[in-house]
């Protein structure tokens, strides 16, 4: 199965993540200061600054699309709730 | 919000028959509420407050800056409708979309049909939820800084200053009359009709405490609004609670840049600050709060400090939080839980800014150990940050627990001056935290 390793920098934790994992599912456990409000892409509360990898991450659904540009959304900033890890090494940090 | 009792209901002091010109073509069409007692159930407001709304006349139509609370609306609506004709209604902006600014929109819409809707993009999901199917019915363009409305012979220009309360928040600034809009922004709960601040009574103490509770949480945000707005120099400031600022708009603009300095800023220099604050029912958990400082000690560049909570008063150890680099909680478990004075500090944290902030829990306990879990959850709830799974010892602690300890302390230290060693974890190890 291919790798994929997810950073977080603001607790300087790489975890091993199988491919198609949401930053969502890692960074509570690894106690990431990324926060989360509704969970579903609405709220843009897990905005969330991607350092290194953005290639690595899914494409935004319409919806995440939608919610990155209403909270002016740099061109490097996720949703943590809705991005998966689809391979290779990604670093985030708390938007 | 809550109310005064029924039938003691006060009267508004001072209040105006209709809608008052606070600037050349700007009227004032707010309401007074003099029984408001509190405000978001977050603080009191003993002689209730206001809430501001104005119209702005051009040549071209006229603009509608925010609503009321939907209980006020025929207040509102009757002194829009002493100034102005719905179909002049050119822009309605919305600078915050909480209820009681957007609490009469609705009506306002369905009154006004043609008007173009103004609001921060982040505002528009609010929007959404307020409007329903309605909202596609309805012009609605966001507007962020560097926007602009037309209205003929004047411009309003917009302000992005978001997270002033709510991530929408945002001000308007009229520039021909140097007035500035800025809706919760500069807010008192102070109801007086009177509405001007060198005309209604005393309000200093209600400015001040407005700040305390629904502006200092967002500190941060507060001084990236003043960046952007200072250099305006308005000439008035006319928030949406509480009076108009016309005599010296400057000196508010200080207090709220003093209300936002640290607290603490002086002696620690560059050093990074850790505070340990622990409970301790029979000496366990302080022995290790007492190794943890020890450990995080022999960091350079960290200055540790240890408080046992139950020593000292809640406010000055929340002005103290407020300004660490990071804080370590130490809790013994009783009742399945942490200590009570640990949630007694927990919950005073909503009123201070922690986003980012380092946390680290650990403690003593002699059945199931549950505190340590519950509080690093608070913290994470509070947006901090927690490289470090928390530290739990049944009973009394071993020298070996206390070395564990202090390796739990250095490595926390490490961790604020960017020593840390970084760690690579598979989601076996990741699961057993």
């Amino acid at each position: 199965m291919e790798k994929a390793t997810l950073t977080f920098t603001d607790v300087s934790i790489t975890v091993n993540v199988p491919p198609g994992t949401r930053i969502i599912e890692m960074s509570e456990k690894v106690g990431s200061g990324i926060t989360y409000g509704c969970r579903e892409g609405d709220c843009g509360t897990c905005l969330t600054h991607v350092v290194e990898g953005a290639e690595n991450l899914s494409e935004p659904t319409a919806l995440e699309l939608r919610v990155l540009q209403e909270n002016l959304a740099g061109k490097d900033d996720r949703l943590a709730c809705q991005c998966r890890v689809m391979g290779g090494a990604v670093k985030v940090h708390p938007g | 919000m809550t109310a005064a009792v029924p039938g003691s209901a006060p009267t508004p002091a001072f209040a105006p028959a209709g809608p008052v010109e606070i600037a050349p073509g700007v009227q004032w069409i707010g309401a007074l509420d003099p029984v408001l007692r509190s405000f978001d159930a977050l603080m009191k407001t003993a002689g209730g407050t206001s809430y501001n709304a104005y119209a702005v006349r051009g040549a071209a139509g006229v603009a509608i800056i925010d609503t009321v609370d939907a209980d006020y609306a025929d207040e509102f609506f009757a002194r829009l409708e002493a100034c102005a004709r719905y179909d002049e209604i050119k822009v309605i902006v919305l600078n915050h979309l909480e209820p009681d600014h957007s609490g009469a929109l609705p009506e306002l819409l369905r009154r006004a049909p043609g008007a173009r809707v103004q609001c921060s993009p982040r505002g528009l999901q609010t929007l959404r939820a307020l409007l329903g199917a309605d909202f596609a019915k309805y012009d609605i363009a966001p507007v962020t800084t560097g926007h602009s409305a037309d209205l003929g012979d004047r411009v309003l220009d917009f302000y992005n200053t978001p997270n002033v309360h709510w991530p929408d928040t945002q001000c308007t600034w009229l520039g021909d009359a140097r007035l500035l809009f800025t809706c919760d922004l500069f807010g008192s709960h102070y109801c007086d009709g009177r509405l001007f601040d060198d005309l209604v009574g005393d309000f200093r103490f209600s400015f001040e405490h407005y700040y305390d509770r629904l502006m200092r949480p967002f500190r941060s945000s507060v001084v990236a609004a003043l960046d952007l707005l200072e250099p305006l120099d308005p000439a008035m400031i006319a928030p949406s609670h509480g009076p108009v600022l016309r005599t010296e708009p400057a000196r508010y603009l200080r207090q709220y840049r003093r209300l936002s300095e640290p607290r603490h800023s002086f002696g620690t220099g560059t050093d990074k600050t850790l505070a340990i604050l622990y409970v301790s029912a029979h000496g366990a958990t302080a022995r290790m709060a007492q190794a943890v400082l020890d450990g995080a000690a022999e960091e350079p560049g960290v200055r540790v400090s240890l408080f046992d909570l139950e020593g000292g008063e809640l406010s000055p150890f929340v002005d103290l939080i407020e300004h660490a680099d990071g804080i370590v909680i130490g809790t013994p478990t009783i009742n399945n839980d942490a200590a009570r004075a640990v949630w007694e500090l927990l919950a005073k944290l909503v009123d201070i800014e922690t986003r980012g902030k380092l946390g680290a829990v650990f403690g003593s306990f002699g059945w199931s150990g549950e505190a340590v879990r519950n509080v690093e959850a608070r913290l994470q709830g509070l947006q901090m940050r927690l490289p470090e799974p928390g530290l739990k010892v049944k009973l009394h602690p071993s020298e070996a627990q206390l070395e564990d300890a202090r390796d739990f302390g250095r490595r926390l230290a490490a961790h604020l001056t960017g020593r840390a060693a970084p760690r690579e974890i598979g989601l076996t190890e990741l699961a057993a935290r």
